[in-house]
């Protein structure tokens, strides 16, 4: 009796073992082969990747700013900040401090302020008007702050927002190292205290915002899908001042003259990647 | 039972108070809404009952396709009108009075969209 319940045992725990086992190696082993597959095809893949970095793929819209063409015909950038704001219904606070902008005029030591610390530079650059916007930058600093993913890189390169997605953190103002965004601090449908809207004229075709949400330049993207240009770009083409297209495609206008023009880019150092430029 | 003469008066007394807001709403909780349908169109986007329940997804889908996926920003009816895929251009074009439409209906259901906070009516009176 005794060693029969002895050899018992011994069968069990083998058949015990053997059924652990044995599913267990084969499994390990399949996927062991798996594995090692998959390596080989990410390791020639990386060596024909390796040649030099990949041809950027799809759009990417972007800006040539000749400020030289906004210094010769004054009032023009004036021009392009007003039809901009009267089309995306911006309020107009009356204040600097709530001031809402999508597209602005500002000096030289404000939009570049790497290159203004030295003392002995072109008298002229004082008094240049600078337009200035969100420069929908290819490595966006404000997408990847928002925690709502609110604002996003839309295929064409364009740094979009969706409004009611945004909860007002202002997370992405922070981020952003060309003050490119403004925060609704009241409603920019009211009026002021002596009845004045803040709005001047309603455009029905496009809507406002609301109280509590970030708002920026959208490179009109409502314009770009009705094969319209931005609306500044159109009103500075008599002068050719803005030169708007797609910085990956070698034979657009913008990408002919970024060859053959010497251009500067807003805190470059930042490594954001703007998509303006400008020629000064 | 003791007390019989002031007990069931009180009872029923209790009773009608208790119930009086179904009483008081009796004759009005049978009123569905009825939105005022555009005149000059007699085809939407989608058929009449999913519209009625799912025209909230319909729009956000819209919103996200348009806005993050590079949708497009027309479409077309099954008679093969073409129209705009926006709450603010193609709504509202054939339903234009937003207080004749949009409100009998959310405030029958007591729903308060925030749609108005941003977009904007065609003969709104700012």
């Amino acid at each position: 009796m005794d060693s029969k319940r002895r050899d018992f045992l011994k069968i069990a725990g083998l058949s015990a073992i053997a059924g652990i086992a044995v599913p267990s190696a084969f499994s390990s082993l399949l996927k062991g082969e798996a594995v090692a597959s998959e390596h080989g095809a990410e390791a020639a893949g990386a060596a024909v990747g390796a040649h030099g970095a990949a041809a950027p793929a799809g759009k990417r819209l972007g800006m040539v700013i000749d400020v030289k063409k906004f210094t010769a015909n004054p009032g023009l950038a004036e021009k392009c900040v007003s039809i901009c704001h009267a089309i995306h219904n911006v309020p107009d606070f009356g204040n600097k401090k709530d001031e809402i902008k999508w597209v602005w005029v500002d000096s030289f030591e404000h939009v570049f302020p790497d290159d203004s610390s030295h003392y002995k530079q072109d008298d002229a650059l004082e008094s240049m008007p600078f337009l200035t916007l969100c420069n929908h930058c290819d490595n966006p600093p404000c997408v990847r702050a928002c925690p709502t993913q609110a604002t996003f890189k839309t295929k064409d390169g364009v740094i979009a927002m969706d409004y009611h997605r945004c909860i007002g953190c202002r997370f992405c103002m922070a981020a952003c190292p060309y003050g490119a965004r403004s925060f609704n601090w009241r409603d920019p449908r009211g009026k002021d205290e002596n009845g004045r809207p803040f709005i001047k004229e309603i455009n029905p075709k496009f809507p406002t915002r609301m109280r509590g949400v970030v708002e920026k330049c959208n490179f009109c993207v409502e314009r770009l899908t009705i094969g319209q240009i931005p609306a500044c770009v159109e009103v500075a083409s008599a002068s050719k001042a803005l030169v708007f297209g797609d910085l990956n495609d070698p034979a657009s206008e913008i990408s002919q003259l970024l060859k053959t023009t010497f251009t500067i880019q807003r805190k470059p150092s930042a490594g954001t990647h703007p998509s303006l430029f400008y020629i000064i | 039972m003791y007390g019989k003469g002031r007990i069931i008066p009180a009872l029923i007394l209790f009773l009608g108070v208790m119930t009086s807001p179904i009483w008081y709403n009796s004759g009005e909780v049978s009123k569905l809404p009825k939105p005022e349908k555009p005149k000059d169109y007699k085809e939407c986007v989608a058929p009449t009952q999913f519209m009625r329940t799912s025209h909230m997804v319909l729009l956000n889908q819209w919103r996200d396709n348009i806005l993050r996926e590079d949708g497009a920003r027309t479409g077309r009816t099954a008679n093969g009108t073409e129209y705009v895929r926006s709450l603010q251009n193609g709504c509202l074009k054939c339903h234009s009075d937003r207080k004749k439409f949009c409100d009998t209906c959310h405030t029958y259901a007591s729903v308060k969209p925030y749609c108005w906070d941003c977009h904007l009516q065609p003969k709104e009176a700012m």
